[in-house]
């Protein structure tokens, strides 16, 4: 395939794109996150800081880049400084291949809404979200302080655990839409999104990718009232902003993968693609606060139990459930 | 099934705090609302005088025994009439917790608690309050109470001729 100028420019302006919405839309998040849990806690949540609080977000940046970056003695400094980045890098890179819109013509080229239409972009998806788990594990390994590493050691074999059933609550998406290209899995939903047909395995991957976001009740690595914040007890400043951006970055991209594989992407009557995809992708964030404003969090036990024993299990069975179902309707 | 009651259980919950985003919160915001405090509010802290005009306090040091923060401290005077009074009066409410057990231990009712919580300062040394600042024209809560009219008669009155004073008695005349 050749690049021609068009091509490479068009291609920048849907990566400045995706940066500009994807991190805005990740410190709003912060901000909606703390508004919506107010209102449920009866609170009023951030209104000082501009009209109800709207800068709050900006606020936040200044403040976490006027902060000291401080390095513990102790630290193994290279693994410590990059660990916040190799949180955050794979969980904005994993947008690449979400589809946000339909395709549309432009100077007679064809334009793709996705940065890159991979004919694995699903698997593209599952590694990056491995690759994530080391931002976590060396994070915390490379603090060497206690809480650190216990909420690494945590993380990894949550992140572990759940990233299977993760894997296989998407294989029977995969048998129904034969592909494991991310475009071609929206348009086998352009009738009926697979939630219909596959509500289990969506119920599973929607419990995985809240594990997979360290999110409550599955915030077992960051536990605050044991572990102090977790893996990210040591960091200050700006390198603590990106664990944390990095997680609400995590919920935009996992809420759109969760929108592209069962709530049939940008699909939608009446209003345009996009907007489409940013609904569904904002109930997903929504629901996320919702979850966190309302349950406690799990046992260390419980959380293993569920992963391996129920989820797992499901799993599995759903996928032979599926291709029973696939093989008698051919 | 005990599966679809925890499912219950947990639509239940989903459904109070869901419920609560659209209730009104409970904040009141501070600057711009206050609230106002009970009467009986423990914050600054004043020494009152009595209906003529005088001090109340007698610099008995109870107060200042009393205080668990050791934030009062205060130096006694003798006038010629043979009433007390302090010579300096001092709160640091920098220390001070209000707990209001100075107001309590005060025999006078000199030391009383106001509602006006409104005290804080960023110079330090602005809390620390003289006896100036303390002392009001007023006799806060207790009106009427005059100590030397009633416990302290035999200090600037000779006893038995004061009102609501009957003559003391000769214990040995009340035998039966």
């Amino acid at each position: 395939m050749r690049f021609t100028t068009i091509d490479i420019l068009l291609l920048l302006v849907k990566l400045l794109l995706i940066y500009a919405v994807v991190l805005t839309g990740a410190a709003y998040l912060v901000f909606a996150e703390r508004k919506i849990l107010a209102w449920m806690q009866d609170r009023k949540g951030p209104n000082r800081v501009g009209p109800f609080g709207l800068l709050q977000p900006l606020a936040d940046l200044i403040k976490m880049l006027t902060k000291e970056d401080l390095l513990p003695v102790a630290a193994d400094k290279w693994l410590y400084l990059l660990a916040p980045a190799m949180a955050s890098i794979p969980a904005i890179m994993t947008f690449a291949v979400i589809p946000f819109g339909a395709p549309f013509t432009l100077f007679g080229q064809t334009v793709t809404m996705q940065v890159s239409d991979l004919n694995i972009g699903m698997l593209f998806f599952m590694a990056l979200s491995s690759i994530a788990v080391y931002g976590v594990a060396l994070g915390g390994w490379a603090s060497n302080s206690k809480y650190a590493l216990l909420g690494s050691i945590r993380g990894l074999a949550q992140l572990i655990s759940y990233e299977l059933s993760m894997g296989l609550s998407l294989v029977p998406v995969v048998m129904l839409s034969r592909s494991f290209r991310l475009s071609e899995i929206v348009n086998a939903q352009a009738d009926l999104p697979f939630i219909v047909f596959q509500p289990l395995a969506f119920a599973i991957f929607f419990i995985s990718i809240v594990a997979e976001c360290k999110r409550v009740p599955f915030d077992l690595p960051e536990a605050e009232g044991e572990l102090v914040a977790g893996f990210h007890t040591e960091y200050s400043g700006m390198r603590f902003g990106l664990f944390f951006v990095g997680e609400y970055i995590n919920i935009i991209v996992l809420g759109g993968l969760a929108t592209t594989f069962f709530l049939g992407g940008w699909h939608g009557p009446l209003l345009p693609p996009p907007v489409w995809f940013a609904v569904k992708v904002l109930a997903f964030a929504f629901v996320f606060i919702w979850i966190r404003g309302t349950l406690p969090r799990l046992r260390y036990d419980q959380l293993m139990h569920f992963g391996w024993k129920v989820l797992t299990p499901l799993a599995l069975l759903n996928i032979v459930v599926t291709g029973w179902w696939l093989i008698l309707n051919k | 099934m005990s599966l679809f009651k925890d499912i219950k259980a947990l639509l239940l919950g989903f459904w109070t705090t869901g419920k609560h985003i659209f209730l009104r919160p409970l904040t009141i915001e501070y600057p711009e609302q206050k609230r106002t405090p009970f009467p009986r509010y423990r914050a600054r802290i004043v020494l009152t005088r009595d209906p003529d005009g005088g001090e109340r306090c007698v610099a008995c040091y109870l107060c200042s025994a009393v205080c668990p923060a050791g934030c009062i401290s205060m130096q006694a005077a003798g006038q010629a009439d043979g009433r007390r009074y302090a010579a300096w009066f001092r709160i640091n409410f920098s220390r001070c917790i209000f707990c209001g057990f100075c107001a309590e231990a005060c025999p006078t009712m000199a030391i009383q608690m106001t509602p006006d919580y409104e005290i804080c300062n960023r110079k330090i040394m602005e809390l620390v309050y003289e006896k100036e600042e303390l002392l009001i024209d007023g006799c806060g809560k207790e009106p009427e109470y005059n100590f030397y009219r009633h416990s302290g008669i035999g200090i600037v009155n000779p006893r038995g001729g004061n009102v609501d004073e009957e003559p003391p008695v000769d214990v040995r005349r009340l035998v039966p």
